[in-house]
């Protein structure tokens, strides 16, 4: 019915637009107009579709909730005695049976007869909504096409309507930031309200499982969050140790030794390596690197556990070579052409002027984007989830298991999951602190980049 | 039209060739630089066909000519700056004091320590003043100790007539100065590894008269010490800084000789007409 409705006002509009721009041109024949013809089609078109979608979109929200009032009016009086529960449970039989879903009867007679009575109360609603949906598109089109005039400043119109749907999509994209961020803290706030504060800033120890029995062992849980971001940091810092010198040399080759080339092959292969999932880097870490790992550190006569930080940090510095090379590439071509020239005209060579003057120059941005880079490792999930251990283990030896925010906030909310348990809200909190850290990096990475960019320009 | 004229067909950008028909003396007693039959070639296409010209020693050489005339390719191979260009090939014989500077055995770091360059728009690295002028003597490493840099440093802005104004900042960003004083900076890095030669491409464009009085005051000074060849693009620069004045048109070099006969009495109807305003 819906899908009809909107057709029919879409192709009145279509209707309206080629209409309104003929009488326009018919206009502009016999002298100057203001507006061109396609804008006055336009304004028409969109006069006619926009409030009339808007009243459709209206009324398919609101209808269900009006219906359902209208129908519990007609419900014996045992219906009142009913506790919410099982009104609700009679509700969605008589929904169901009033859409005549197949096998659904109901024992109860009046039960029936709401049915009866909802889908007849649809019914004049359905009617109600076409008649008026349609009338509104045609009076709008009708109205709106009268001022197809000379002087009329249709293109100021639909400048303006332009600028208001550009407004409203940048709106619902930063109220969704805000809506998420306000999720976070309202869940975050009931996780404080059962573990501290404190205790989760500065707690060493993480052992979040509750007991669901009392003589359960370990029947209280503990939410000391740091040896978790302890976790985080080392196996961040291992990807950057691996994917920041990688990365960065390959940014200088691309930048200033590889042949045109060379490089029009070489640099999408290397940004390839991003588009991989990166769960299938997980399964890589897991079952190819992890297990190297603790080969290589055994004939060594090192003891390496079997999932160390080492084997997923070097998997997601893999991960990150292309984001840092991609990046740090952008900034050493963004250094002017003048600098390099002024450099070989002094004698330098190519390494000289690489070190001491290139980098130096494109050094803030390639702060920044090893700063967006950490913080890309840090909010990564699926490699650790795969290769990282589970258990909260507050060490720096990059060979030993260790556990990161983002594994946590997977394991809490794995499963079934209760919303009162601090387990399961601990994943909120993690969420929070994580958002905060990674936020504050990218601040910091973007005010960087800034005023490396207002140096040059 | 004046009948002792050697008058030209007009020469169109799309029928750039050689044209051998030189008017003025190419040589000089105390050549510095010698370059005979320069061609440079930007992939298949020839920019400089068959260039020959002296740089006499502690003189100032002018070279003019319309955009896109080869001056600048030709500036930029005295101290072998084409070789950073894909595709540039440069043919011919270039010799600083009598030495082949394309001969497989010259070295080009050795080459630009000698060959100093100044560019259109001041270049200073994004480093403080004294580091910019430190460059070169520390890449060479000139300097024996920390003093002697100092003083190196301290000569070379003191020649570039900059000493005064920065003697308290020197360790503030050389961006930071305004656009004469960059330039002055890049004049003082170029002079710094004592060069023999100061190739100069259009020094002023990116400046304003008063700073572009002092650079040409600057220019008089170090010809007393320096080899100096300039592009530029005013005529009257070319007549105030020069001795002698070259003039190019489309990748050949038409006339050279001394800065006044060329202004005053050009042996060439296309040196005329450039030089009158008729074209370029």
């Amino acid at each position: 019915m819906t899908v009809y409705l909107v057709t029919a006002v879409l192709l009145f509009s279509f209707g309206g637009f080629f209409s309104a721009r003929r009488k326009a041109h018919a206009l502009r024949a016999s002298g100057p107009i203001h507006s061109l013809p396609q804008y006055h089609g336009i304004r028409v078109a969109l006069w006619c579709a926009v409030p009339a979608l808007l009243i459709l979109l209206a009324w398919t929200a609101f209808e269900p909730r009006v219906i359902e009032l209208l129908v519990r009016s007609y419900l014996p009086p045992e219906f009142a005695n009913l506790s919410e529960a099982e009104a609700n449970l009679v509700m969605m039989e008589i929904r169901s049976l009033a859409a005549g879903t197949f096998g659904i009867s109901s024992d109860q007679a009046y039960v029936e007869d709401a049915a009866e009575v909802f889908r007849s109360f649809q019914k004049i609603s359905d009617y109600a909504m076409t008649v008026s949906v349609m009338s509104f598109a045609i009076v709008a089109l009708l109205w709106a096409r009268t001022g197809v005039l000379r002087r009329y400043r249709a293109r100021q119109s639909v400048e303006r309507s332009f600028n208001v749907f550009i407004f409203l999509s940048s709106l619902i994209a930063i109220l969704t930031t805000f809506a998420i961020v306000l999720s976070l803290l309202f869940e975050s706030f009931k996780f404080f309200e059962l573990v501290p504060l404190t205790d989760f800033l500065f707690g060493l120890d993480w052992n979040p499982q509750i007991a669901i029995r009392e003589d359960q062992g370990a029947s209280s849980g503990a939410f000391g969050a740091i040896p978790v971001f302890a976790g985080t940091f080392l196996i961040a810092l291992v990807a950057m140790l691996v994917a920041g010198p990688i990365g960065l040399a390959s940014a200088i080759y691309f930048a200033e030794y590889a042949h045109p080339q060379v490089r029009n092959f070489a640099k999408p292969a290397l940004e390839l390596l991003a588009g991989i999932p990166t769960v299938v880097y997980g399964f890589f870490a897991a079952l190819t690197v992890a297990p190297l790992v603790r080969d290589l550190g055994i004939a060594i006569g090192l003891e390496v556990q079997a999932r160390s930080a080492l084997a997923a940090g070097v998997v997601m510095g893999v991960m990150i070579i292309p984001f840092i090379s991609s990046l740090a590439d952008d900034v050493i071509n963004a250094v002017p052409e003048s600098l390099r020239e002024g450099s070989y005209a002094m004698g330098a060579t190519q390494s000289e002027t690489i070190k001491q003057v290139i980098i130096p120059a494109a050094l803030p941005g390639i702060v920044g984007a090893f700063l967006l880079a950490i913080s890309r490792a840090i909010g990564e999930t699926m490699i650790v989830a795969m290769a990282a251990g589970l258990n909260a283990n507050l060490t720096a030896n990059p060979l030993e298991n260790v556990t990161t925010v983002t594994v946590q906030i997977v394991v809490a909310l794995i499963g079934d999951q209760e919303f009162d348990d601090p387990k399961t809200l601990s994943a909120f909190a993690l969420g929070l602190a994580l958002f905060v850290i990674t936020l504050i990096l990218n601040v910091i990475a973007l005010t960087i980049v800034k005023r490396y960019r207002e140096q040059y320009e | 039209m004046n009948e002792k004229k050697v008058t030209n067909p007009a020469l169109e950008v799309s029928d750039m060739q050689a044209y051998q028909d030189v008017a003025g003396e190419v040589a000089v007693e105390d050549a510095r630089v010698s370059c005979r039959d320069v061609r440079v070639y930007y992939g298949d296409k020839q920019a400089l066909f068959g260039i020959n010209l002296d740089l006499g020693s502690n003189a100032v050489t002018a070279l003019i000519g319309p955009s896109g005339c080869g001056k600048s390719t030709f500036l930029r191979c005295i101290n072998r700056m084409n070789d950073t260009i894909p595709n540039c090939r440069v043919e011919g014989n270039i010799r600083l004091d009598n030495q082949d500077i394309n001969d497989p055995n010259s070295d080009v770091v050795e080459l630009r320590a000698r060959v100093g360059m100044v560019f259109q728009k001041p270049n200073p690295f994004p480093k403080s003043i004294y580091d910019n002028v430190a460059y070169g003597p520390r890449i060479h490493a000139l300097a024996e100790s920390k003093d002697h840099l100092d003083s190196i440093v301290e000569t070379a802005l003191k020649k570039a007539g900059l000493w005064k104004e920065v003697a308290d900042r020197l360790n503030s960003p050389g961006t930071g100065l305004s656009g004469g004083q960059q330039q002055r900076l890049c004049i003082a890095r170029a002079i710094s590894v004592q060069p023999e030669v100061i190739l100069m491409d259009e020094p002023c464009s990116a400046l304003d008269p008063i700073a572009t009085a002092r650079i040409e005051e600057l220019i008089d000074e170090l010809s007393e010490n320096f080899t100096i060849a300039i592009v530029t693009h005013s005529m009257q620069q070319a007549a105030r800084v020069s001795q002698r004045t070259a003039y190019f048109h489309l990748g050949n070099l038409i006339e050279v000789g001394d800065t006044e006969q060329i202004f005053t009495n050009p042996q060439q109807q296309l040196t005329e007409d450039y030089i009158t305003g008729r074209f370029g």
